[in-house]
C-alpha cells in the first residue's frame, strides 16, 4: 500500500512540475515564436504583396476581434495613403490546410495581391501555389466579393494544372478572405484612420 | 574516479558512438542527414535532451520508485524535448521548419531512455553527465559526419558553401532516402575496418 502511494505521488509531483515549467516557458517564449514566424513566414509573403509600400507592413500592424479568432492585419501606406492592409485565411488544400495572405486597398475593395503562406501540398505541383509568380499574380485587381471558385468549377481563378485541389484551397481561402472582410470592413477602414 | 569520467565521456565519442556502434536512433539519423546543417541541428538537440535527462534522472533516481520508472522517465525526457521545441521556434525558427517532426520524435529515440535507464539510473550525477555529454557529441558528430558526405555527393555544397567545381554532376540519389541507408552502410563498414587495427 506505502508503495503504491509513493508511486503515484512520485508521478504526480514530476508531473506537476514539469507542467508548470513547460508553461511558463510557453509564456516566456510566445512573443518570440511570434515574431519569428512573422519574419520568416508572413513577412516574405507580405513584402511580395505591397511591394509599394512606404512603411513596414509588419511593425505597423493591428488585432480586431472577428467571433472567436483574433485576426492581426497588417497596414501598408501606398502613394502616403494608408488604405490598404492585409491578412491571412485558410483553406484545404491536398496536403492540409493553405494558409493566403491577402492584401486588399480598402478604399475600391481590389486585391493587391495574394501569396500563399504555408502550406503541406506536394512539392513541383501543389506547391507552386506559393511558387509560381503567375498563379499569385493573377489576383492582382481582382475585387474581394463573393465566392472564389477555379474556372473548372464555373469560377474566376486560374488553376495550376495538376493541382487542382490546391488551386481550390486557394480559391477557398479567397472565399474566406471575402467573407472575412464583407464581416469587418467597418472596423477595419476605422482602424487604418489612426496610421 | 577523474579517470572514470573522462573515460564515461569519451567512450560515447568511439566505443558507444550511438548510430555507428550501437545502431541506434536510425530514424532521425536517416530522415534529417540531407545537409550538415541538419544533422548537427538534430543532434545538438539531442544532446540537451539526454544531458538534461540523465543529470535529472540520476539526481531523482532514489526516489523513483522502480515499478513506475519508465513512466518517470518518459515525463523527464518529453518535458526537455518539449522545452527544446519551443527554444527551437523562438531562436531557429528557420532549422525548426526544416527538421519539423522529427523535434518532438526525440521523445521516442531510444538512445535517450537507454542512456536514462542503463546507467543514469545506477550512476551519481557527475558520471552521468559525462555520459549524456559524449553519448550527445558521439551522435551529433556521426549526424554531423553522414550530412557531409550526403550533402557533398548529393548537392556539391558544405554548410551550404560550394565545394565541389562547376562541372561536378550532383548525385541526387545521396540526398534521397535510399542514399542515406547506402551512406549510413558504408560509413558503418568504414568504422568496422577502422575499429579492427
Amino acid at each position: 500500500m506505502r508503495d503504491l502511494i509513493k508511486m503515484v505521488l512520485v508521478l504526480a509531483i514530476l508531473c506537476l512540475v514539469s507542467g508548470g515549467l513547460l508553461a511558463s516557458i510557453r509564456n516566456g517564449t510566445k512573443e518570440q515564436i511570434e515574431n519569428q514566424q512573422l519574419t520568416f513566414v508572413k513577412g516574405p509573403a507580405i513584402k511580395t504583396i505591397f511591394t509599394a509600400a512606404a512603411n513596414d507592413p509588419i511593425a505597423d500592424r493591428f488585432k480586431l476581434q472577428d467571433g472567436d479568432v483574433e485576426r492581426t492585419f497588417f497596414v501598408a501606406k501606398i502613394d502616403g495613403k494608408a488604405q490598404s492592409v492585409a491578412f491571412e485565411t485558410y483553406g484545404k488544400g491536398f496536403g492540409g490546410d493553405i494558409g493566403l495572405m491577402v492584401g486588399i486597398n480598402v478604399s475600391d475593395d481590389k486585391m493587391v495581391g495574394a501569396q500563399v503562406t504555408t502550406h503541406s501540398e506536394t512539392p513541383g505541383l501543389g506547391s507552386k501555389t506559393k511558387d509560381d509568380p503567375k498563379f499569385s499574380g493573377q489576383f492582382k485587381g481582382m475585387e474581394l466579393k463573393g465566392d472564389f471558385k477555379v474556372k473548372n468549377d464555373g469560377g474566376q481563378v486560374d488553376a495550376i494544372s495538376g493541382a487542382t485541389v490546391s488551386s481550390r484551397g486557394v480559391a477557398g481561402a479567397l472565399t474566406e478572405a471575402s467573407t472575412v472582410f464583407a464581416r469587418l470592413k467597418p472596423q477595419i477602414a476605422q482602424k487604418l484612420q489612426e496610421f | 574516479m577523474a579517470k572514470t569520467i573522462v573515460q564515461e565521456f569519451t567512450k560515447g565519442l568511439w566505443d558507444e558512438i550511438p548510430p555507428f556502434r550501437l545502431v541506434l536512433g536510425l530514424c532521425p539519423t536517416l530522415a534529417v542527414t540531407k545537409s550538415v546543417e541538419n544533422g548537427l541541428g538534430m543532434g545538438l538537440a539531442t544532446t540537451f535532451v539526454i544531458v538534461g535527462s540523465n543529470i535529472l534522472v540520476s539526481m531523482l533516481r532514489n526516489i523513483i520508485p522502480s515499478k513506475v520508472r519508465i513512466a518517470c522517465f518518459i515525463v523527464v525526457i518529453a518535458t526537455f524535448v518539449t522545452v527544446v521545441e519551443l527554444l527551437m521556434q523562438a531562436y531557429t525558427y528557420p532549422l525548426f521548419l526544416t527538421l519539423g517532426i522529427f523535434i518532438p520524435l526525440i521523445v521516442v529515440n531510444c538512445i535517450v531512455l537507454g542512456r536514462a535507464e542503463a546507467f543514469a539510473f545506477k550512476n551519481p550525477v557527475l558520471p552521468s553527465l559525462a555520459d549524456g555529454l559524449g553519448i550527445g557529441i558521439g551522435f551529433t558528430l556521426a549526424l554531423g559526419s553522414l550530412g557531409a558526405v550526403r550533402e557533398l555527393f548529393g548537392n556539391g555544397t558544405l554548410l551550404g558553401a560550394q565545394i565541389m567545381p562547376a562541372s561536378f554532376q550532383p548525385f541526387g540519389f545521396m540526398v534521397q532516402a535510399p542514399g542515406a541507408f547506402v551512406c549510413l552502410g558504408l560509413m558503418l563498414c568504414v568504422m568496422n575496418v577502422l575499429g579492427k587495427k
